[in-house]
């Protein structure tokens, strides 16, 4: 067998839970599990039962923790192979403990992803499964945990499967007046397959308008904090991250590097950066600074343009105006606490704009529904029906599809008849491709390469 | 037994169309060459419909021409009507479809046989394989003689344990007026091979004379004639119309009404028929809403007056089958002269072959045609040409003939047969291809004749022509993206009349040529074609620019798959060892024996996680040593 040595690895989040799970896989798992578990009943580990009990330093014979063990009998088991579960405390200290006890049975630990991989080259689950699984294993956030849970069920999988119904069944109908041209067929059906390949085009259309989605779910956002000196942007940093990270003074140009916090809002990954402020300046420093802040805007997924609401539209302002055109920027008005003088010209270029007072926090909950909800459109839809095309790999392949397709239609009335079969073919190999049907070694590298990474 | 006092290098067992191109491809490639027949009197005789051709099947038989095989000129000599179908469509799927006059063809063919150097002919029943120690050595007849041979190649078309189906009668028969092979199959099934049972059918023949041809419509074929082989220059032999008559609902009641007395509903028949070519009593139950059903009635000769209704095939007992062919507008009066009937036959599971032809079972063995579980003359020969020039190339002790995917149609049904194998008779379509716009009739000489000229089967004078076709086609492909347009007054003249505004001085004649409005008859008006150059060489230049962007596609894909497609799995891969596989799986693999990691994953149910695994396993030779590596 290609892989025959036991592996083991704690299996829940790093840091304090309430349990702490331990999992060994492998032909050695129930030799482990004998070792070091000492069940309350007699009777042994039977398989996929659960048996309460001491873990039990097998030299000493001194107990380490009170565990709930169980043990998966190859191959009905996430690996396919032998598997021992050890549910203990999940206290950080305990756990390493119990790691430490099972690897000492002459087990090794398992590389990142291990696990998953296992259960892909045993068949345990497909190319998407194993995919979705290693977006869980380098999830950010909640919500990359949802999607990859979904995404697991195999929802896409069942998507795709419809697309190549529907392209089948217009490929049959292309395909029968090639090969029976003597046959009495009647005028060729170009509203069945029309109607057909609509039905494939719009289930992409539909996948594909998710994508996005599903990558701000998976990777998280970028949102640049931009604004004049002293609008009040390191203290909205701050307030956005709940402690004191960036130096707040009212001494104009404190910031002069880029500051990058990670938080989350409502499970949606956020990666804040935080600038110097923008503005005419002879340091030379401030000035780097400002430039890096500059070059930050077309990179970033969301820039929030921090405004001085109690002071009128200055010179600094219109700087930065003029460096936000044409991208996706939220209006921030601080010091709403003060009479308004601002008056922001153009208030149209801005997606939204929100009041806040930096110092108190007052409007910050409400900023972060605000960002949010840019990208997260169905976030109140149920969960577990949302499907989300999360994979640059996946996209392309049904981009590609989506360009056969619209080729194909484009072609329909005047093109002959076997380059709209290679067309439909060709979308055909293409969405056939995201379900694994022609994964070849490239995708395999990828995977595997993609596995390593994680975590 | 015995045992004749020479030892031949290839024996063929058969004489229809697979055993024919065998023969002549084995004797042409200098091997002692015998075939065997049950009846010297019916070679390559066309036991069911007089034409050859068709969507694929036309494909096939230039294939089998490019390559140095006998049938496209014996249809040639013998055609007496030809049609290119789909002409309205592209080049990729354009076919040639020849109607032959049954008696000449089989004369033709079997004079060619005789003629050949290197090649006894001899009649004769096979009952058994003659082995020792487990080694091929030779057949053993019925009546009492064996012959010896290093290799065998095996073509018995529906003739193993044959039996004819006319209503509830029934008797044993290799084809009407031919006795059925008994034993051998029996023989071949204790050897260890899978034999199944088929199923096929052929309609009546009708008396020309009882038939009211003013009631039918009449159907031409295309004048003139286009040939098959690339080495006939035209076709001379008289050409006559075919036509084409409807069953109505009154023929349907009819045949309803004779369904308890069919083979086929009552369940005597166990073999499986071909879905693509079924019965008029299939048509007529499994589409209850169509309301008449067309049939060609073919002419089956110049001299006779037997004629074949195509798609008529039934096995309904002979007064339904009087009773329904005369329901038919212009058959009131029709006389059967040979009634229709199915027949039974035995097959072995081709997924028992390697793409050689060469059995997995026997070293040395060969099978080809419809033992191979396929249907067609085409089909047959096709596999008949590439068995016999495997058993010649053993012989000789040369590696095998394997035809790609992306080569050849002949590639494609061979691997499909014996990467997936069959349940029911098989014929080539045109969209088994995946490379469907690179495998042209018109460009199978392209694509073959150089394999053929390598293997001695096609001769100095028929390669020269062909060089010279190539190297021309070259030349003006060069020209034509070189030339470029001056647009003088004569050429803003003739664009003028052809309706096109939107074109530069400077453009090259390959761009001009590639827009869908313009032709390479265009060109010419230009005055930009050299006076020399053959209608031959146009076409070719013509199609390759048209559709440069679509072949170069499918030429991306040969590419992307030959990693799959190169990969070779060992022989005696133990796959119970490869435990990673899920128990289906593995099973599937241990059946199905595939070849390379590209016939592995066109296995259904051999999942692409599957062959990511048996790929990884391949790499590493030793998985024990290399764990490290593999898990990196």
């Amino acid at each position: 067998m290609y892989i025959r040595d036991t592996i083991a690895a704690v299996s829940t989040p790093p840091g304090n839970g309430g349990i702490g799970i331990i999992r060994v896989s492998g032909d050695q798992a129930a030799a482990v599990g004998n070792a070091v578990f000492k069940p309350v009943y007699d009777g042994g580990l039977v398989s996929h039962r659960f048996s309460f009990g001491t873990i039990t330093d097998p030299v000493t014979g001194v107990a380490v923790d009170e565990a709930m063990a169980v043990y998966m009998r190859a191959p009905r088991s996430y690996t396919r192979e032998d598997i021992l579960e050890l549910h203990c405390h999940g206290g950080w200290l305990v756990v390493e403990k119990v790691l430490a006890l099972v690897l000492s049975c002459g087990i090794r630990l398992a590389d990142p992803g291990e696990f998953t991989r296992r259960a892909f080259l045993n068949g345990r689950i497909d190319l998407i499964q194993a995919e979705a699984v290693m977006d869980i294993i380098s999830s950010k956030s909640e919500s990359a945990l949802q999607l990859a849970q979904t995404q697991r069920e195999g929802v896409l999988s069942k998507r795709i499967e419809d697309v190549r119904g529907y392209l089948i069944r217009a490929l049959a109908l292309v395909e029968a007046y090639i090969d029976f041209p003597d046959d009495d067929l009647g005028e060729t059906d170009v509203e069945s397959i029309r109607a057909s390949v609509g039905e494939a085009q719009r289930i992409i259309t539909g996948l594909l308008s998710t994508f996005e989605e599903g990558r701000v779910m998976r990777d998280g956002i970028s949102v640049l904090i931009v604004g004049k000196p002293n609008a009040g942007k390191s203290s909205l940093l701050n307030r956005l991250l709940n402690e004191n990270r960036a130096i707040v003074t009212h001494i104009p140009g404190t910031t002069r590097d880029i500051i990058e916090e990670t938080v989350t809002f409502e499970g949606l990954a956020v990666r804040l950066l935080d600038t110097a402020g923008i503005r005419h300046t002879d340091d030379l420093v401030e000035q780097e600074g400002i430039s890096r802040a500059l070059a930050k805007i077309p990179q970033a997924d969301l820039i929030l343009a921090v405004f001085d609401a109690s002071r009128e539209f200055g010179q600094e302002d219109q700087l930065i105006y003029d460096a936000l055109t044409g991208h996706r920027t939220i209006a921030v008005l601080n010091k709403t606490d003060l009479p308004r003088q601002l008056v922001l010209p153009d208030e149209g270029r801005f997606l939204a704009q929100t009041g806040i007072v930096a110092l108190t926090g007052d409007g910050v909950d409400q900023l972060k529904q605000v960002v949010c909800k840019q990208f997260l459109r169905s976030t109140a839809s149920d969960s577990r029906e949302f499907v989300a095309l999360s994979r640059a790999r996946h996209r392309d392949a049904l981009v590609s599809a989506q360009q056969n397709l619209q080729q194909f239609s484009s072609g329909l009335r005047d093109r002959n008849l076997e380059l709209l079969a290679l067309d439909l073919r060709s979308a055909l190999q293409a969405v056939g491709s995201v379900v694994g049907q022609t994964a070849t070694d490239e995708v395999l590298d990828h995977i595997f390469s993609s596995f390593c990474i994680g975590k | 037994m015995m045992t004749y006092d020479q030892t031949y290098d290839v024996i063929v067992v058969g004489a229809g169309h697979a055993g024919c191109e065998a023969a002549l491809a084995a004797a042409r490639m200098g091997c002692r060459t015998m075939l065997l027949t049950i009846n010297l009197d019916a070679i390559a005789l066309m036991s069911c419909n007089p034409s050859i051709g068709g969507l694929a099947k036309g494909h096939l038989v230039k294939e089998i021409d490019a390559l140095g095989g006998e049938m496209a000129k014996n249809i040639d000599a013998t055609g007496i009507q030809f049609r290119i179908l789909n002409t309205k469509k592209g080049p990729a799927v354009r076919a040639s479809r020849a109607q032959a006059d049954k008696q000449l063809y089989r004369l033709r063919m079997k004079r060619v046989l005789e003629q050949q150097n290197n090649l006894d002919l001899k009649q004769g029943e096979v009952t058994a394989l003659y082995l020792e120690d487990g080694e091929l050595r030779g057949v053993d007849l019925k009546s009492g003689i064996r012959f010896l041979s290093r290799t065998v190649v095996v073509t018995t078309g529906t003739f193993m344990r044959g039996l004819i189906h006319i209503g509830l009668n029934n008797y044993p028969g290799g084809r009407a007026g031919d006795q059925p092979s008994i034993g051998l199959s029996d023989h071949m099934r204790a050897l260890g091979f899978q034999v199944g049972r088929l199923k096929t059918g052929t309609p009546a023949r009708l008396d020309a004379r009882s038939i009211d041809f003013t009631k039918l419509e009449t159907q031409f074929g295309d004048d003139p004639p286009q040939p098959f082989s690339f080495s006939t220059d035209r076709i001379i032999m008289q050409q006559v119309p075919c036509h084409i008559a409807y069953t109505n609902p009154h023929s349907h009641d009819i045949i309803r009404s004779g369904l308890d007395r069919s083979p086929l509903y009552s369940g005597i028949i166990e073999g499986i028929g071909p879905r693509y070519c079924p019965s008029i009593e299939d048509k007529v139950v499994r589409f209850p809403d169509k309301d008449r059903h067309q049939t060609f009635i073919e002419p089956e000769g110049l001299d006779t007056v037997e004629v074949y209704p195509s798609g008529m095939s039934t096995s309904l007992p002979i007064d339904i089958q009087i009773a329904f062919y005369r329901s038919i507008v212009g058959l009131e009066r029709v006389e059967i002269m040979r009634p229709a009937y199915a027949i039974e036959y035995d097959y072995v599971d081709p997924i028992q072959l390697h793409s050689s032809l060469e059995t997995k079972v026997l070293k040395n063995l060969f099978h080809a045609g419809q033992i191979n579980g396929t249907s067609g003359y085409e089909e047959a020969a096709g596999q008949g040409l590439v068995a016999g020039i495997n058993a010649a190339l053993r012989v000789q002790g040369r590696e095998s003939l394997v035809l790609g995917r992306s080569e050849a149609y002949i590639g494609v049904m061979i691997d499909d047969l014996v990467t997936l194998g069959t349940k029911e008779p098989y014929r080539m379509f045109t969209s088994r291809a995946e490379y469907r716009l690179l495998l042209r009739e018109d460009n199978a000489d392209l694509r073959l004749r150089e394999i053929g000229y390598q293997l001695g089967l096609v001769d100095e004078q028929e390669f020269a022509r062909f060089s010279e076709k190539r190297s021309k086609i070259a030349v003006e492909l060069e020209r034509i993206a070189a030339t470029r347009l001056q647009l003088s007054e004569h050429e803003r003249e003739v664009l003028a009349r052809l309706g096109i505004a939107d074109i530069q001085k400077g453009t090259t004649l390959e761009h001009l040529l590639k827009r869908s409005d313009i032709c390479y008859d265009d060109l010419a008006e230009l005055g930009h074609v050299p006076r020399e150059t053959s209608a031959v060489i146009c076409e070719q230049v013509e199609i390759q620019t048209k559709y440069r962007g679509y072949i170069d596609r499918q030429l991306e894909q040969v590419e992307q798959a030959k990693k799959l497609e190169s990969t070779i799995i060992p022989a005696d891969l133990d796959y119970v060892s490869v435990k990673s596989l899920t128990t289906e799986v593995r099973e599937k693999l241990s059946k199905y024996r595939p070849d390379t990691l590209g016939q592995a994953s066109r296995i259904p149910g051999v999942t692409p996680a599957a062959i990511s695994i048996l790929s990884i396993s391949l790499k590493s030779s030793s998985w024990k040593g290399n764990d490290e590596q593999c898990i990196q």
